[in-house]
């Protein structure tokens, strides 16, 4: 027999008591959990996906759906920009490098990307089987879009028009796959890449096959031909910090096209959210009180019950410090439990609220990631449990033994 | 072993009790006798070091109980004395066993006498048993295994057959003295039961006040 033990013994007798205050309280923490392991995971995704990404260009429009759909692949383009202006841009000094994008096609709700080398190399994507694509049509699938689609090397699909799935197919071109790329943790693993080419040939009403058959551009912009031809938007590196004074005032200013800033657009993205998380949080709050209230009210009436039991265990030798310590204990223990099963429930919901999300920016969120974070949930929930305690954990301890004993 | 002089204790200041001296050797019994609201449940407790006296002092083996001070009283009264209430009060979250097992923690005492306690009291059978499926007679027998957990040198029982049988009442004061006698404790008794009188010679009686 120890103090933890008997205290434990005095939750037990009260199964129902203890279960509601423990549950009361994980709701709570588990709120707190989904909304630090969601907010970690965005923040982390986030950062990783626009690693190396100084400025993207595009249509003009909402900055922020521009990098939604350039950087993140979950919102639609704003629209499409002149080869042309595109390649008046690669002649500015302030820039390092420009990596093309052609969006606008799915295969089964995976976008289909055309853009060139850089691009994997940006994210030092490496190729799990297969090869690079070399020719129009040629795809190179993200590892989660292998997965989940089954797709091999040397398998054929068709494509569909559209950024979402179904929408009209172009029946006309099966892409062929040429690499999985390895798993990369990051946007890569749910997008379907290939070349520019693919992109704008698909679109085509008349089919030039010789031209099918010539290998596409690895770097830079492929050539165009005779035909006025169009991308989405542009990643764009910096070659010093002065472009990033310059460069997006004088495409802004100067051009028909919108330059947007990743960093500066998701953290004011971060701050719209924030609104919604603040809420959620207070709840989640205000839940935690609620919890810490019931278990005081609980500690407090089953107190005047047990005032016997009290003057029994200071008869048999307990110290009023002792009793003390027998009802913070009861307190401790009750939101320590109610920690760990809000923990276990805030990672068992985003698990569901995962699963239920087969696609898009949730889907990418890992329920089995555990946060230094949690720890602090498990220290407040403990203070919690002892603030709760405190005036019950006092009243035992002034317990008048005698007068309790002789009180029949 | 037990030691009571000059008691003096009231809650009204126009009602003192009249306490009596005691003085018991280890082994030897006392039956406090006295009509409700004579004291005697004062004086038990004053025994027991669950209230200070307003004046006197008591020893038990050699040391003044209440010069000890806070803990130190408690770890005492755990160790040296055992108390029987007049309802068993035995802890009801808690099994037989583990009633006992406290009263060992709390005064720091090994746990191994348990069983023969319980074998000496016809309860063993009831070891793992809660609270709630004893019988009335049963839980008193628990409260005083619970008692001598400790072997201790003072045994206290106040009433300790109020709420029993005339055969049950008849076995609890036979198990008190066997066990004091065991354990070569003094024994003290304080009761209004007259079926107890015939068990114990050595007696006091408590009646009214100053």
């Amino acid at each position: 027999m120890n103090m933890l033990k008997l205290s434990w013994k005095y939750l037990v007798a009260k199964p129902l008591n203890t279960g509601l205050n423990i549950l009361l309280l994980a709701l709570g923490l588990a709120i707190i959990t989904v909304l630090i392991l969601i907010q970690d995971q965005f923040e982390n995704k986030m950062t990783k996906d626009s690693q190396g990404i100084d400025l993207v260009v595009g249509a003009k429009g909402s900055p922020l759906q521009l990098i939604l759909s350039s950087v993140y692949h979950i919102d639609f383009p704003t629209g499409n920009i002149d080869l042309d202006d595109a390649t008046a841009l690669t002649r500015n000094r302030l820039i390092k490098n420009i990596i093309p994008l052609g969006l606008g096609d799915n295969y089964q709700g995976y976008r289909i990307v055309g853009t060139n080398y850089d691009y994997l190399d940006l994210y030092e994507a490496g190729l799990e089987a297969g090869e690079r694509w070399k020719k129009p049509f040629d795809v190179v699938l993200g590892h989660e879009v292998a997965e989940k689609l089954e797709l091999k090397v040397g398998d054929n699909f068709i494509g569909s028009h559209g950024i979402g799935s179904s929408s009209h197919e172009h029946d006309e071109h099966p892409y062929t796959v040429t690499g999985i790329l390895n798993p990369m943790g990051n946007v890569l693993d749910k997008l379907v890449l290939t070349s520019i080419e693919s992109v704008w040939y698909t679109h085509d009403e008349e089919h030039d096959h010789e031209k099918f058959e010539a290998e596409v551009a690895i770097s830079g912009f492929p050539d165009p031909g005779d035909e006025d031809r169009e991308l989405t938007s542009l990643l764009v590196q910096y070659r010093n910090p002065m472009a990033a004074v310059q460069l997006p005032r004088m495409i802004n200013s100067r051009t028909n096209l919108q330059a947007a800033s990743p960093s500066f657009e998701i953290s004011r993205l971060f701050e719209l959210l924030g609104i919604g998380i603040k809420l959620v949080q207070g709840l989640a709050i205000v839940i935690i009180v609620i919890a810490g209230l019931s278990i005081f009210i609980a500690l407090f009436n089953s107190l005047k019950e047990r005032k016997y039991d009290l003057a029994v265990m200071r008869a048999l030798g307990a110290s009023s410090g002792q009793l003390f310590l027998h009802i913070i204990l009861e307190g401790v223990i009750l939101t320590f439990l109610g920690a760990l099963v809000g923990m276990i429930m805030g990672h068992l919901f985003l698990s569901i609220i995962v699963s239920l999300n087969e696609q898009g920016a949730i889907s990418s969120l890992s329920a089995s990631v555990f946060l230094v974070e949690e720890l602090y949930i498990l220290g407040y929930a403990i203070v919690v449990g002892i603030l709760a305690s405190l005036i019950p954990a006092y009243n035992a301890y002034q317990t008048d033994i005698a007068k309790q004993l002789t009180k029949s | 072993m037990l030691e009571a002089k000059n008691l003096e204790f009231y809650y009204q200041e126009k009602q003192k009790f009249n306490i009596p001296d005691i003085n018991l050797a280890p082994g030897e019994q006392l039956l406090i006798i006295g009509k409700s609201g004579s004291g005697k449940t004062t004086v038990l407790n004053m025994l027991g070091g669950l209230l200070k006296p307003l004046n006197g002092e008591i020893h038990i083996d050699g040391t003044s109980l209440y010069s000890l001070k806070g803990a130190k009283l408690d770890k005492f009264r755990g160790k040296n004395i055992g108390i029987i209430f007049q309802k068993p009060h035995i802890l009801s979250p808690l099994t037989v066993e583990e009633n006992l097992k406290l009263a060992n923690f709390f005064s720091g005492k090994p746990s191994e006498k348990i069983d023969g306690i319980l074998k000496e009291l016809g309860i063993y059978d009831k070891k793992k048993s809660k609270v709630t499926t004893l019988s009335e007679g049963e839980a008193q027998r628990v409260s005083i295994a619970r008692a001598l957990a400790n072997s201790p040198k003072v045994i206290l029982a106040d009433e300790p057959t109020a709420s029993l049988d005339d055969a049950n009442a008849a076995t609890v004061v036979k198990l008190l003295k066997e066990q004091a006698e065991k354990f070569n404790a003094a024994l003290v008794i304080v009761t209004h039961d007259q079926r107890v009188k015939d068990h114990i010679s050595n007696q006091i009686t408590m009646g009214g006040l100053v």
